[in-house]
């Protein structure tokens, strides 16, 4: 029921990237994505070598390029948002192209495209390489709180149900000739997400009950062992190591 | 109205419900006092037309549903908020949709949920999964998808899902529902093979007849009729009264 | 609205995690009392329900067109601790799933659109529900209260903007942008969040939290037709938990970190500063009154870069959040824990 899902997010491998316990990998990410909003916006030589080791990531999990750029599309509204800084932007101001734009501007614009865009990578791979189900597991093993982790189990489960009934109504909407153009049709899109939730409540309580008659008492039976080597801990940790590395040696040479 | 409840020969009863009502929050009731009793080894059919309170009934039998009055018994344990799990373990529902029943990534997974509810592990864990799905037929499918099979197989799958709990009787919501004839006649046996009580929920009547010696009527939130399968389907009259209808062309002899 | 990494500085985004850790772990206790078992999965599909909600875009004005936030919904729907945890969960799994918000932008993320808009949302629909009632009057407040958290959430945005935000863009101009448009989205959100709750509380009231409290009385009916009525068991009377402790324990962790933090960032070069003195084309940046607060400002002095002390303080952040968590975690399955790393936190 869940492949919609799994197909367009995660790309099943078997490569050492994908057979990373999860914790491992959550860990990482989230390490290199502080490292690299820590980072000071004119150390260039750091951000070219953050790009880097995604890209030889990626490479090592065979992840290919048109794949994550597909999936870059996310950030698109705050790129447009960057892009506007330096027109609106306060300070010093510059010709570039025969246009002038604000030199703070044009600073925070790079600061945020650069590092939103590598966030945005790198959440891709990580999403790419791993198995939904089993990113829950390790943020669990993690030790984000069992009920955070069960809601988001649930919730994965129910969003192919909740897009299923989703695509449903629209087919039914759009085969009777609706579109939604402006502030005028907002009632019907208001009643069908009324109606949008009771399907999926309905379905979705289906789903409770038939798992709590099968005895779920609150927490989802593990039965698939997650155990961490050492070794594994230090594969991954490479990444977020190799960024410090970068950090620090343009600190270096600042 | 045929009253033919036979005596317990003093054992204890797979299922007793007595005086049974339910409301739903909203204030529309369903239930209006339901007394029945299925002793150890019977297959019953509980018939009823559409909105007779025949699945709020059922999930009252897991304790799914609280009773707001009366009591439901399970091989002699009552359904209470403390014996739920046992209760549960004991009640096999498989609901009407499949869709509904799976939602593990693998069809072992999926069987393996319930036992690994109850705290099985390991070894024993793959036997009763093993189990329960050769008795369906369906041990050949372990390791794939559920929503990669067809709707027959998912429906027997499901019956797995539940028999890997080794329950003590076993509910089905409308199990012949869209299955086609093949699908319908290898789930009757199945069925017919298990070893164990069956409560079978349905308005098909050929199918109760096929499967089920014994059927109850439920109709307005209570039983209306209870006896052998034959005799309750050669009533028209009585057929008639609760909106119940055999297919074009079927007599019962 | 999903702030991307990069966009607030560091002590911002430490700041606003920490707010987020404290109020997720009180939600984390509040939320048992809510639901009882069918907190998770009641949760998890009104998760995936504002997942799903927020990607159906609808047209606000010209050309632009906004998207259900969802947090006064989900309050209404399951009651506020839960709506924060759903809230919190569709964030997450947005970020680690998705790559939509940024990850170090988690904390803004959970507070913007999670804290706050549940608890505006939540006290306004209270306020009104408290001296009116009938489907009408939820219906009602149900549109006030999204109406009311959307710029809410705006104009938390706009604060913690003027505290840290990356982008040298004039206040001013940013709070009339964001408030002008939010409140466009938020009559938006309230159309969608009253109709939704309208069309629930229609066919399904026990499904709306804050919606509690109608039973009719039972019918029996004997084998020969006659009626007896049972009254219905008493409901358990469910009582508004009030949002302080959640005020002052994300109030207090900020503060507490706030102070860690701008201890280590205290007279740091920023990295712009350096190169536009270097360069020679020094612009005095905009002060404001938090310029010397937190990592706002443009210091001069050398020592430790502005990096390596967000390093340090987001180590911290994720220390005190865990610690939290953790404790939360602990009170919560009730197994005795020696305290630690608690102190001052106020869960």
């Amino acid at each position: 029921m869940s492949a919609g899902h799994r197909h367009r997010l995660h790309r099943p491998g078997d490569t050492l990237v994908h057979r990373l316990p999860p914790q491992c990998k959550l860990a990482a990410v989230t390490a290199f994505a502080l490292t690299v909003v820590a980072t000071p916006r004119e150390w260039f030589a750091a951000f070219g070598a953050y790009a880097l080791l995604l890209a030889g990531v990626a490479l090592a999990a065979r992840i290919p390029p048109g794949f994550v750029l597909r999936r870059m599309a996310v950030e698109i509204p705050f790129v447009l948002f960057a892009v506007a800084i330096p027109f609106i932007g306060t300070g010093e101001r510059v010709a570039v192209a025969g246009l002038w734009l604000s030199v703070p501007g044009l600073w925070a614009a790079w600061n945020i495209l650069a590092k939103a865009t590598l966030g945005v990578a790198a959440s891709i791979l990580l999403a790419a390489t791993t198995e939904p189900r089993l990113m829950l597991l390790g943020a669990q093993r993690l030790r984000l709180p069992p009920l955070l982790v069960q809601i988001a189990m649930f919730m994965l489960r129910y969003l192919d149900v909740v897009a299923g009934e989703m695509r449903r109504m629209r087919v039914a909407r759009e085969s009777r000739g609706f579109a939604a153009r402006d502030l005028r049709h907002l009632p019907v899109v208001a009643r069908s997400a009324g109606a949008l939730f009771i399907r999926s409540y309905e379905r979705g309580e289906r789903v409770h009950l038939a798992m709590l008659s099968r005895g779920y008492t609150g927490s989802m039976p593990v039965v698939v062992d997650l155990a961490a080597s050492a070794r594994q801990w230090l594969v991954a940790a490479m990444l977020p190591g190799a960024a410090l590395v970068a950090l620090l040696g343009n600190w270096g040479m600042a | 109205m045929t009253a033919s409840r036979r005596p317990g020969d003093g054992a204890v009863a797979s299922l007793e419900v007595s005086r049974l009502a339910y409301a739903y929050p909203d204030g529309t009731q369903a239930l209006f006092g339901v007394d029945l009793r299925v002793e150890r080894g019977e297959r019953v059919a509980l018939l009823g037309p559409n909105g007779a309170g025949k699945t709020t009934l059922v999930l009252h039998l897991n304790g799914i549903l609280t009773a707001g009055h009366g009591t439901v018994a399970v091989a002699g344990l009552p359904v209470a908020k403390d014996s739920l799990l046992e209760i549960r373990r004991r009640v096999g529902l498989v609901f009407q949709d499949p869709d509904d029943q799976l939602f593990m990534p693998t069809v072992r997974e999926d069987v393996a949920f319930g036992p690994a509810n109850l705290g099985i592990r390991g070894e024993e864990l793959q036997q009763r999964v093993e189990d329960a799905l050769e008795q369906v037929g369906m041990l050949e499918a372990i390791d794939r998808p559920p929503h990669h099979l067809s709707f027959g197989q998912r429906r027997r799958v499901a019956v797995a899902t539940v028999l890997a709990m080794e329950p003590e009787i076993l509910v089905l919501d409308e199990p012949s529902s869209n299955l086609d004839p093949a699908s319908r006649r290898e789930l009757a046996e199945i069925l017919r093979s298990l070893d164990v009580t069956v409560l079978m929920v349905t308005h098909d009547l050929p199918y109760a007849l096929e499967l089920c010696e014994r059927s109850l009527i439920l109709s307005g939130g209570v039983i209306a009729a209870d006896g052998p399968t034959r005799e309750l389907l050669a009533d028209a009259e009585l057929l008639a009264a609760h909106r119940l209808e055999l297919p074009y062309g079927f007599t019962v002899a | 609205m999903h702030v991307p990494d990069g966009f607030f500085n560091v002590a911002v985004s430490v700041s606003a995690a920490a707010v987020a850790a404290a109020g997720v772990a009180v939600c984390l206790r509040g939320a048992r009392r809510e639901l009882d078992d069918r907190t998770a999965p009641m949760g998890g599909l009104v998760a995936a329900f504002v997942f799903a909600v927020q990607m159906l875009n609808f047209p606000v004005a010209a050309g632009t067109s906004g998207h259900l936030l969802g947090g006064a919904l989900a309050a209404i729907l399951v009651g506020p601790h839960t709506a924060v945890l759903c809230m919190a969960v569709v964030l997450l799994v947005q970020g680690f799933f998705f790559a939509d918000g940024g990850l170090t932008a988690l904390g803004v993320n959970v507070t913007l659109m999670g804290l706050v808009t549940v608890l505006a949302g939540w006290g306004v629909f209270r306020l009104i529900t408290r001296s009116l009632n009938g489907r009408a009057a939820i219906t009602a407040a149900s549109f006030a209260a999204a109406l009311v958290s959307v710029p809410a959430s705006a104009l938390a945005f706009t604060l913690l903007f003027w505290i840290g935000g990356t982008a040298p863009v004039e206040i001013g101009a940013v709070a009339a942008a964001m408030g002008g448009v939010h409140v466009l989205i938020g009559i938006g959100e309230g159309l969608i969040t009253a109709v939704t709750v309208g069309t629930v509380l229609a066919v399904r009231p026990d499904l709306v939290y804050g919606a509690r409290g109608l039973a009719a009385p039972l019918v029996l009916r004997g084998p020969g037709g006659e009626s007896t009525v049972v009254p219905p068991a008493p409901a358990p009377a469910a009582s508004p938990r009030p949002a302080r402790p959640f005020l002052l324990a994300g109030v207090g962790v900020t503060l507490v970190l706030a102070g860690v933090v701008s201890f280590f960032a205290s007279g740091d070069p920023d990295g712009l500063e350096k190169v536009a003195e270097d360069e020679g084309f020094l612009g005095r940046a905009t002060d404001h009154p938090f310029a010397s607060w937190l990592l706002g400002d443009y210091g001069d002095g050398g020592g430790v870069p502005v990096g390596v002390a967000g390093v340090v303080g987001v180590g911290i952040t994720l220390l005190v959040a865990g610690a939290v968590a953790y404790a939360a975690r602990r009170r919560g399955t009730g197994a005795p824990e020696p305290a630690r790393e608690t102190g001052g936190v106020a869960t």
